[in-house]
């Protein structure tokens, strides 16, 4: 019998697989498909303090292995998610979810990281500062330590939840992002988020996406993923959720060999509803083949 | 919604870039005509959606048009091939809101959910005309089609090669309610020519399912999804 079970800042997860942000809504869509008690836990849609729609049509463009998003960041806003997704995720799953929100400023990130903090469904927030897709926004943030670090050590004043910091990759150097992220006192970090991307229709000589550009995700960007948790992971002591372009129980496995105490899974959802719960089966049955008893044994296991 | 593996009955050339498909497979789920499915290209990342022209006990009947290198790659799959799709998604025509005389209108590659409706509106009794706009002659496809199913049909082409010269508009004469699927300016000049209906969208879709987002598209009532809650919206709820 393998033991799939995993731990972040612990808290225990039955196994290492959360579908990402973005990817999942607030597990509406996938309910009626699979018992969603198989997952490690769920990182639901991004939050942000007030309602947003978010960008024009078209927001997606198909590229090799992957996809290109531009929806920025559309959700109902915090107290709609608190009093009504909240609670209906609840009845489908019974494990902590995962809490992803994101602010345009400190005072934001705060807010929101103080309602969180009061919702006992919630066992981990996951802060982004790295979303592409908002002007002025989330990605201000993750691109400079200084701001990094100010709103990790502003939301750790308010919440007694572990604190995730989600990073972008759109950046010259993400471990030192990371260092300062884990030097104000983050319990975790999740990476990466989407590349930016774009997309030209050659006949119209113009952007497939009417935003122009937007977050590239998919295979294809998973060797990126993986690189840069390997490099992260090693050059800090807290906890690395490792994501981008995992599809498989095989890309998992090598995710946690990079140093990933857990995983997520994006963009597979949208081409597969199916895909968390398909890894989630076969992750036992890879590590038999792998002969890894324990998969917690292999996280960062590569030197 | 099921993930359904299909085998290809036939996949044969309508006009010069117009296929219809005929697959052999589960059709549990197909509840409504204007619903559509989500079809897995071997090689390519996202599924493309594609409108259920008709379906019935195992048998589902697809048309579309080669738009890009997806639809080029389905072009040249074979009978006897199988595939992979999701099926049916979206919410489909509502017949029981339809009055007894409704029109039914369809533009291009927006003709085929029409048989599917048509059928279903007669089999509920009502008395439905049809108008198919097409850009020139030889772009017309399935207009004997639905002359077989006892329907008055009209035909018109931008360029007048063929049946009234001009758009489905010019045919609508005092029609009050329509049916409508095709480009979005021919949605926005039949809703503007009418006082009810329901109408069906399109735009690129991420998953197809309701979880990404995508596809969200401003209507009265609020941001709604056109895989999810559309693709088709009543007449009362669109603005422009």
């Amino acid at each position: 019998m393998v033991d799939i079970s995993t731990n972040l800042s612990g808290i225990h997860l039955d196994n290492p697989v959360i579908p990402a942000s973005g990817t999942f809504g607030f597990g509406r869509e996938f309910w009626d498909l699979y018992d969603l008690d198989v997952l490690g836990s769920i990182s639901f849609k991004g939050t942000t303090v007030e309602e947003r729609y978010g960008n024009p049509l078209p927001r997606i463009a198909e590229c090799p292995q992957g996809m290109i998003n531009s929806v920025g960041l559309q959700n109902p806003g915090i107290d709609e998610v608190i009093r009504h997704e909240i609670p209906e995720l609840a009845r489908h799953f019974h494990k902590p979810l995962i809490a992803n929100v994101s602010g345009f400023k400190v005072s934001e990130y705060v807010a929101l990281a103080e309602k969180m903090d009061r919702v006992p469904e919630v066992g981990i927030l996951e802060v982004n500062v790295s979303c592409p897709n908002v002007h002025g926004g989330g990605m201000a943030f993750g691109t400079s330590c200084e701001n990094v670090a100010e709103v990790t050590r502003e939301v750790k004043k308010v919440t007694q939840k572990p604190v995730y910091i989600k990073l972008s990759p759109n950046v010259t150097d993400i471990v030192s992002i990371a260092k300062a992220a884990e030097e104000a006192g983050a319990d975790g970090l999740s990476l990466i988020n989407t590349l930016l991307g774009m997309r030209i229709d050659i006949q119209r000589r113009q952007p497939v996406i009417a935003n122009k550009m937007g977050g590239f995700s998919g295979p294809a960007i998973f060797p990126v993923a993986v690189r840069m948790v390997y490099q992260v992971s090693h050059a800090v002591q807290i906890p690395v959720i490792g994501m981008g372009g995992v599809s498989s129980a095989r890309d998992v496995i090598e995710m946690m060999m990079a140093g990933a105490s857990a995983v997520q899974v994006g963009a597979a959802n949208l081409v597969d509803p199916y895909a968390c719960k398909k890894i989630v089966e076969e992750l036992p049955i890879l590590c038999e083949k792998l002969r890894i008893t324990a998969l917690h044994d292999i996280i960062g296991c590569v030197s | 919604m099921k993930d359904i593996k299909y085998t290809i009955l036939s996949n044969e050339a309508l006009t010069r870039d117009v296929y219809r498909m005929v697959l052999e497979g589960d059709t549990s789920e197909c509840i409504r005509p204007g619903q559509f499915i989500e079809i897995r290209i071997p090689g390519r990342y996202l599924r493309r959606p594609i409108s259920i022209c008709d379906y019935e006990e195992g048998k589902l009947t697809i048309i579309y048009k080669v738009v890009g290198e997806g639809t080029m790659d389905m072009s040249t799959w074979k009978a006897g091939q199988s595939l992979e799709a999701l099926c049916a998604l979206g919410n489909g025509y509502d017949i029981s809101a339809a009055p007894d005389q409704p029109v039914v209108t369809g533009g291009g590659v927006g003709v085929p959910p029409m048989y599917a409706l048509t059928k279903a509106l007669l089999a509920a009794g009502k008395h439905p005309r049809v108008a198919l706009g097409f850009n020139t002659k030889d772009e017309i496809f399935y207009e004997e089609e639905f002359k077989a199913l006892g329907v008055p049909v009209s035909v018109t082409t931008v360029d007048g090669s063929y049946g009234t010269r001009g758009f489905v508009t010019s045919v609508l004469g005092d029609a009050d309610y329509a049916f409508c699927c095709g480009p979005e300016p021919m949605l926005k000049a039949v809703h503007q020519s009418v006082h009810g209906g329901q109408f069906s969208f399109e735009t690129r879709m991420g998953c197809g399912f309701g979880a990404c987002m995508g596809c969200s598209r401003k209507m009265k009532s609020g941001y709604k999804r056109i895989c999810k809650d559309g693709p088709i919206f009543p007449w009362e709820d669109i603005q422009w």
